[in-house]
């Protein structure tokens, strides 16, 4: 495999609250590779926005890195202290699309300029050209009538069209690497499917490295070529999409799965995982998710399990993957998917 | 066909051979609704219900338009659609929060829309509870948990004394897996699905017939979901309750609804039981609908085609349409020339395999 373009390793990430220290990261690593996109999936508080804001220099005031490295072209962004440092970075090699398009823009100015702003400040762009520029992203983003678009108000477009608008912004210094943080909760189904396929459709022509955050596992099985599935800030597993869907070995990644509705059985109770997360005010002994999991085994809670290495590709954080452990039988639903996939496999 | 012109394809490299898993389940479910649905009685009936509101000029905003369908005793009904289609409207006329322009509900065959005697509004408050969506939201963050699940009481006079009433906020509490002690307490203590269980409670207290559960689920985490929808089935199945379940989730629709309804701009373009819905849609909106739901499976996700609905495909100028029962239990939208289609569609044995990979 070649190079990665960016490469985070073992990031922790804390934030100072009411005289408190929380650790919303705990040591997690990613290796991004040219032109791929991968899926960061987990629930709220399990660190997946904070982990990739810390990137671009986008944590709140009273969060910082407090240990571990984030490689991005020769620079270790975790040593990045400056405004003017991030700014070499930020919107110009590494972007981000936010959650609510109702709130990333700007009421008082119009589309155009807030889109030409990027353009002008990061690639000197000026004038007409600027002009002509943006309204060829409005295009590329499927906004027709760009010409018309380019003069209006956020208030005149619709969340969808906001949003475009928003990935329009984000893409005109053609990044490197390209973070949506949940781009469509905050949308009806059928534009969010609209929007994906812009996504989809925009990294291929544009080859930019995609990350994807969401909780939604069928978001993530449309855009994903690899998964990687965070849970109480670290990232518990990782693989390709087929290996996480079809193959999945941590506990909590088949949780996950198990308590879709999609998956459920009508009639039957859902899966659900009980209890509630870690708090990540306190200090986490052993695998975090062990005290929801009824398969837990004693070792989970007193040492962290390391990777194990199910594939070249496809890693999980659980001691069922050491050979001493005993063997536990994936649910139920996970099996069925397993049988699918290998029933129609081509 | 004119309904296939409706709809532009985007991709079109579908390979229906991939997708034939079939869920077993899902039958037995359909037949059971179809069976629940011939004993049932009519809970609740919309008769051609208008709702409307004050624009900024002269002309009145429409949220819901012309809108009748029935509800069973005992059953899930779920109401589907897009932001700003109606569905809250028409909870919130159901529970008189918001006034009707036109039409009549009926609740046991009793009208409770517009002026109605005052002990027939009490039993309104009573009988029919709504459930919130968001339980940061929607719970008085002054207020200790005991006093928001006895609200509803306090309102109705719904206790003799006291020692009734915490009776009663143990009992809704422990009905919801919440522990009693928990009365003392200020929702800020609480999680998201422990709110939404408050927020449950507050509705059985009132010991409701028929509950309007609108996005109750949508803002919580994925792995909480589960938990407080299986809270709902169970109470349903304990004390025979009657849903209105409003979402615009259809995956979760489909998982807890008996039959669906879809709205599209203030009014209803097709009802059916659950899985006739998912198996043959009709209305070009429904179809689209579908085929945007994500499906937890990256080889049927990445192939899959997605519809785009587009309203100009209806020619209604000359032929409006009207809300027909197009089939038994299978209700929807369309005027002369599309019932026909959706007929000959229904001789021909159903839809096409499009829709395979939501099995």
């Amino acid at each position: 495999m070649s190079e990665p373009i960016l490469s985070a390793r073992d990031v922790v990430i804390k934030f100072s609250l009411r005289g408190q220290t929380l650790t919303a990261v705990r040591g997690a690593s990613l290796d991004l590779y040219e032109g791929e996109s991968v899926a960061i999936v987990g629930e709220s508080g399990s660190g997946k926005s904070v982990f990739t804001k810390s990137w671009i220099g986008m944590l709140d005031a009273n969060g910082w890195v407090d240990s571990g490295s984030i490689l991005f072209e020769g620079k270790d962004l975790a040593k990045f202290k400056t405004e003017e440092e991030w700014l070499t970075i930020r919107g110009k090699k590494i972007a981000m699309v936010f959650q609510d398009p109702m709130t990333a823009l700007n009421p008082l100015r119009t589309i155009g300029s807030q889109i030409q702003e990027t353009l002008e400040l990061h690639q000197g762009l000026r004038g007409q050209e600027a002009k002509r520029r943006t309204i060829e992203i409005l295009a590329q983003v499927g906004i027709s009538e760009p010409e018309m678009r380019y003069r209006q108000y956020p208030h005149e477009f619709s969340g969808g069209m906001r949003q475009r608008v928003v990935i329009a912004i984000a893409i005109a210094c053609n990044p490197r690497i390209l973070i949506c943080d949940e781009p469509t909760t905050s949308l009806d189904v059928t534009i969010q499917a609209q929007i994906l396929e812009l996504i989809r459709k925009l990294q291929k022509e544009l080859k930019v490295t995609l990350v994807y955050i969401t909780h939604d596992l069928g978001v993530v099985a449309n855009v994903a070529d690899r998964v990687a599935v965070m849970y109480a800030g670290e990232i518990i597993e990782y693989g390709t999409v087929e290996e996480i869907f079809y193959d999945p070995r941590h506990p909590y990644t088949w949780a996950l799965l198990s308590s879709l509705p999609q998956l459920g059985i009508k009639g039957q109770p859902l899966y659900s995982i009980r209890g509630t997360p870690p708090n990540l005010f306190n200090e986490i002994r052993g695998d975090p998710f062990a005290p929801r999991n009824p398969q837990a085994l004693k070792i989970d809670f007193v040492k962290s399990p390391p990777f194990f290495q199910v594939s070249p590709t496809h890693y999980a954080k659980t001691w069922l993957l050491d050979p001493r452990a005993p063997k536990v039988e994936p649910p139920e639903i996970v099996k069925a998917m397993r049988a699918k996939y290998e029933r129609y496999a081509v | 066909m004119m309904s296939e012109t409706c709809i532009k394809t985007q991709s079109t490299n579908m390979n229906t051979g991939v997708n034939q898993g079939i869920n077993p389940a899902v039958a037995d479910g359909a037949l059971e609704a179809e069976q629940k649905a011939k004993k049932a009685e009519v809970i609740l009936e919309l008769k051609n219900v208008r709702v409307q509101f004050k624009g900024k000029g002269r002309k009145p905003i429409v949220a819901v338009n012309d809108v009748s369908f029935q509800v069973y005793k005992g059953e899930t009904l779920g109401l589907v659609g897009e932001t700003g289609s109606g569905k809250t409207s028409i909870g919130r006329a159901i529970v008189r929060i918001n006034e009707t322009a036109a039409g009549e509900i009926l609740f046991k065959g009793r009208r409770i829309n517009g002026v109605i005697p005052k002990e027939l509004d009490r039993e309104v408050t009573r009988k029919i509870q709504m459930i919130f969506q968001d339980p940061m939201a929607s719970l008085n963050e002054r207020a200790k948990v005991d006093y928001i699940v006895s609200e509803g009481l306090y309102n109705i006079g719904g206790f003799k004394d006291e020692a009734e009433r915490r009776a009663k906020v143990e009992k809704a509490l422990l009905e919801v897996g919440l522990l009693p002690e928990f009365a003392s307490r200020f929702p800020h203590e609480f999680s998201g699905g422990q709110r939404q269980r408050i927020g449950i409670a507050r509705a059985l207290i009132m010991e409701p017939e028929f509950i309007i559960a609108d996005e109750p689920i949508s803002s919580l985490d994925v792995s909480i979901r589960a938990q407080v929808l299986n809270l709902l089935l169970d109470l349903q199945k304990k004390k025979g309750l009657t849903y209105l379940f409003i979402s615009h989730d259809l995956s979760v629709v489909r998982f807890i609804a008996d039959r669906v309804a879809v709205m599209y701009k203030g009014r209803l373009v097709e009802l059916a039981d659950t899985e006739e819905l998912f198996h043959s849609p009709l209305h070009p909106y429904t179809r689209a609908l579908l085929s945007a739901i994500p499906v937890p499976d990256p080889r049927i996700e990445k192939k899959k085609k997605v519809l785009v609905y587009d309203p100009s495909c209806h020619d209604y100028s000359k032929d409006p349409p009207r809300w027909v029962e197009i089939k038994k239990g299978h209700f929807v939208l369309a005027n002369n020339a599309e019932i026909d289609q959706y007929l000959a569609k229904i001789d021909a044995g159903g839809l096409a395999n499009e829709f395979l990979w939501l099995q």
